[in-house]
């Protein structure tokens, strides 16, 4: 096939598109389950604001937790790795998130599947 | 001779303009197009954010009508004519009369949702429109696909009809976003395992308690929000609702199917309404909706001496907000008459 | 899906096409993509209808390929664009008839602009003067071929000798209607039926027996989208949007694919060799493709036209499995043979898709 694609010289472009009824649910419900506060976020983009992380890398919480909710889960263990768990993001949310153990539970549900 | 004032409509804005007028002595003529009396409320199965019932509300604010007014109904407004120093109003169906003063209490109309082509209202049967959803709840009627399956998905779409210039509606209709948090508290209490979902531009949680519901929404029913207005839907083979919206916050397209597709219709001035504006002569009625001689200090005075407004005809209101404009709207009378 | 909602929107985007005296600008693209259907078109036209049809020698390409790929700038389009109406001017008709989606949606366009802007006309006119020496009148009736074939879809039906039904069940055929993004989707009021549920070629599809499929990506691009296209390296793009359209459309098991516009037959039939090149995927039953055409060559299928020639031979999907579900006779030794009998060569058989040339 990769010849063929040669031979064409061009591809079959992989969809952007967030297709929700294909991606699967189940980490966003783990983590859910273990972090209740995580249906509060409301997407202000504080944490991502004050997050020493974010300021050196493209790493956001508020992406982060978007990207669970809607089953984009595949590069989220990459993501939380960023974190230095240092807990600012939780002095400044608005809702209360209880972010700092969202993020511990991201990476325990997400590692194993990932590793 | 004791003042007469002809209040049109009869909603939650004129039914309480009237009584207050009435409570002061004043005779009031109430027209009504419909058989009874109440408005929209009649089809609101429970109101946000208290999920006080509909037809509650409406006998409170019913109850203890004074004698002075005198419903006419079944007559729909079609005349008015400034005379000297009062006015003359007629209905459809040869009914006249006089008054020193009228209120415009003609509230608005719903959104006709089939306007919104791409959206499929009239054409897929499992789109339906934030009022269908009303008279469900209302008739008892149980949350079923046209498949009589109970739907697994439901999705709310914010702003139907409102903030959109494509049906030339600018404004924004203040009541849906917070009916929207209403709706889908109660589809999640009928059917507690589906997953429910609100396609918003902006949530505009104004009112008292309107945060609070939102939250709920969120923590003890876990509604997922999704900034993203709908740019069209299909139908699959199932009956099912293919969404197509833009998750912005993440800045993908995004694909879901949803068993139900709730449009929230937004309130739209009456043509009826801009028409007798027009036969008045009142020339502040930019899009439709009357605007009041002065929003923030005159918010019940037309520019019009003896024609004030109250209620939803001169913009979107809920019903608190329109009971409150109601009693003012009195008052301003009161004040004209000299009484 | 209920019926009556989408006639209601129908009888909201209906317009006016003339009854008869048209000048005809053919594509440019075409007569090598699908070579048979402009001829179809003429043919049932004179023949079938007996309308007078002026087939322009002397018209160019309206230059829509270019112009939508950044390459001739719009004041040229629209000078050329002068000319085609000034040759129709010359020919003594006022009736434009529009082979082509993008080009109709460009005259269109153009008729739109200069409605807005007189000085742009007055500025064009002068163009084609000083060019040309020529002179025109605007269109009173401009209309795409198939708004034609649409007005006159019960009376080529009349005349048919076969209908979109299975011979075999009675079943009406499972129908996708693909409608070119330039005929409707900038100027809705400008098509039959509007953009969101368009009814020109459902119209067709309705009056010829058929059963038009609603899927969920019917709206959808079918790729083309020129720049998109012509370059290689963006082909890509084209592709999966073609992909994308055959994912969605699948399971509804589609009998055929019917378009009205010069790129949408030739990707939606192309692509699907270039699809099962790559991955290996053929989609219709049996290893045999969708089969996508024209609504000129359906429309001439049905009238008993001999199906090489109009032009089936060079569809890359093979048409046989459908003739054959219709009932409609070919002869598959004249398959690549030409009008004088002579051998035209066979192309190469693909890997997955089926071919039928040697059966
Ligand atoms: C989907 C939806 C849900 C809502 N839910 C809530 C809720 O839960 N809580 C809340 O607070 N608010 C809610 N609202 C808002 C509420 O409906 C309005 O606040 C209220 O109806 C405004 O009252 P009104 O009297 O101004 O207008 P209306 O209720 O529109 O009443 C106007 C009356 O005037 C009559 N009329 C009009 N023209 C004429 C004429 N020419 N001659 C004679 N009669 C005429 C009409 O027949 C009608 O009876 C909702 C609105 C919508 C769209
Ligand atoms: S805990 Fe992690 S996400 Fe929060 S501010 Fe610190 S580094 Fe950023
Ligand atoms: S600060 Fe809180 S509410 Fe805001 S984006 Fe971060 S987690 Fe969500
Ligand atoms: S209240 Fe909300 S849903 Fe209604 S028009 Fe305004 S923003 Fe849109």
């Amino acid at each position: 096939m990769e010849k063929k694609a040669r031979q064409f010289g061009y591809t079959i472009t992989r969809d952007r598109q967030i297709d929700y009824d294909a991606n699967k649910h189940d980490i966003s419900k783990i983590v859910a389950a273990a972090e209740p506060s995580l249906n509060l976020c409301i997407s202000c983009g504080t944490c991502s604001a004050t997050c020493s992380a974010a300021l050196f890398t493209d790493f956001s919480l508020r992406h982060v937790i978007l990207l669970l909710r809607r089953g984009e889960t595949s590069g989220l263990a990459k993501e939380v790795a960023k974190c230095m768990l240092c807990g600012k993001c939780q002095l400044v949310c608005p809702r209360n998130v209880s972010t700092r153990n969202l993020i511990i539970q991201i990476s325990k549900a997400v590692i194993p599947a990932q590793l | 001779m004791p003042k007469h004032v002809i209040v049109i409509g009869a909603g939650p804005a004129g039914l309480e303009t009237s009584a207050n007028l009435a409570k002061l002595g004043i005779a009031v003529t109430l027209v009504e197009k419909e058989e009874s009396t109440g408005g929209h409320v009649k089809q609101w199965h429970a109101l946000f954010p208290a999920l006080l019932p509909g037809t509650e509300a409406l006998d409170a604010i019913r109850k203890g009508m004074p004698e002075n007014v005198r419903v006419q109904n079944k007559t729909t407004v079609t005349g008015i004519e400034a005379v000297n120093n009062y006015f003359t109003v007629s209905g459809h169906n040869g009914w006249q009369e006089k008054a020193d003063a009228i209120v415009f209490a003609t509230g608005f109309q719903l959104f006709d949702a089939r306007r919104k082509e791409e959206y499929g209202y009239g054409i897929y049967e499992n789109v339906i429109t934030s009022a269908d959803l009303e008279e469900m709840f209302a008739t008892g009627k149980s949350l079923v696909n046209r498949h009589g399956n109970k739907p697994e998905r439901i999705g709310f779409v914010h702003c139907v009809g409102s903030r959109d210039e494509k049906v030339n509606n600018l404004h924004c209709s203040k009541v849906c976003c917070i009916t929207a948090v209403k709706q889908a508290i109660e589809v999640k209490q009928m059917l507690p395992e589906a997953e429910v979902f609100c396609f918003y531009m902006d949530l505009r949680m104004f009112g008292r308690h309107y945060e609070e519901l939102y939250k709920e929404a969120q923590e003890k029913y876990n509604i997922q929000f999704i900034r993203g207005r709908l740019s069209e839907s299909a139908e699959d083979q199932d009956g099912n609702i293919v969404l197509k919206v833009e998750d912005t916050l993440l800045g993908k397209p995004l694909r879901i199917k949803a068993g139900l597709l709730v449009l929230m219709v937004g309130m739209e001035p009456l043509a009826g309404t801009k028409s007798l504006a027009d036969k008045l002569g009142l020339t502040k009625v930019p899009d439709g909706f009357i605007q009041p001689a002065d929003e923030v200090l005159q918010s019940n005075f037309t520019e019009l001496p003896g024609v004030f407004v109250a209620g939803a005809c001169s913009g979107p209101k809920s019903v608190s907000d329109t009971l409150a404009d109601a009693r003012s709207a009195a008052l301003a009378v009161a004040g004209f008459l000299k009484l | 899906m209920k019926l009556e909602g989408k006639r209601l929107i129908w009888q909201e985007y209906q317009k006016e096409i003339a009854d008869d005296h048209y000048f005809y600008a053919r594509s440019c693209i075409r007569q090598t993509f699908f070579p048979g259907a402009e001829a179809v078109f003429v043919k049932i036209l004179k023949e079938e209808l007996g309308k007078d049809i002026h087939d322009e020698k002397h018209h160019t390409s309206c230059t829509g390929i270019g112009y939508h790929s950044d390459v001739v700038p719009f004041d040229t389009t629209m000078t050329v664009v002068a000319r085609q109406f000034a040759l129709m001017t010359e020919a003594g008709y006022e009736n434009y008839a529009a082979s082509c989606v993008t080009s109709f949606g460009l005259y269109t366009e153009i008729l739109d602009t200069w409605h807005h802007f007189p000085e742009t006309e007055a500025k064009i006119r002068e163009f084609l003067f000083k060019a040309t020496g020529r002179e025109f009148n605007k269109p009173k009736n401009l209309a795409h071929a198939s708004d034609i074939v649409y007005k006159f879809r019960h009376q080529i039906a009349g005349k048919a000798k076969y209908k979109l039904v299975d011979k075999d069940t009675g079943e009406p055929l499972k129908v996708v209607e693909h409608i070119g993004c330039h005929y409707s989707k900038m100027f809705p009021h400008k098509g039959i039926g509007g953009a969101e549920y368009p009814y020109v070629l459902s119209g067709m599809i309705e009056a010829w027996g058929g059963e038009v499929i609603d899927y969920p990506e019917r709206r959808h691009c079918c790729g083309f989208g020129f720049r998109q296209y012509l370059v290689q390296a963006n082909r890509g793009f084209s592709l999966s949007c073609s992909k994308k359209k055959f994912d969605s459309m699948e399971p509804y098991e589609p009998d055929m694919i019917i378009t009205n516009c010069p790129g949408c037959p030739m990707f939606l039939d192309r692509w699907q060799y270039a699809l099962s090149e790559m991955e290996g995927k053929t989609y219709g039953k049996g290893k045999n493709g969708i089969p996508v055409f024209t609504y000129e060559e359906v429309a001439g299928l049905i009238m008993g036209y001999d199906p090489w020639e109009i032009g089936l031979q060079v569809h890359q999907v093979p048409a046989e499995p459908l003739l054959e579900k219709i009932g409609i006779p070919y002869d598959p030794d004249r398959k690549f043979k030409g009008k004088n009998g002579e051998d035209l060569g066979m192309p190469e058989s693909p890997s997955y898709l089926k071919f039928y040339a040697d059966k």
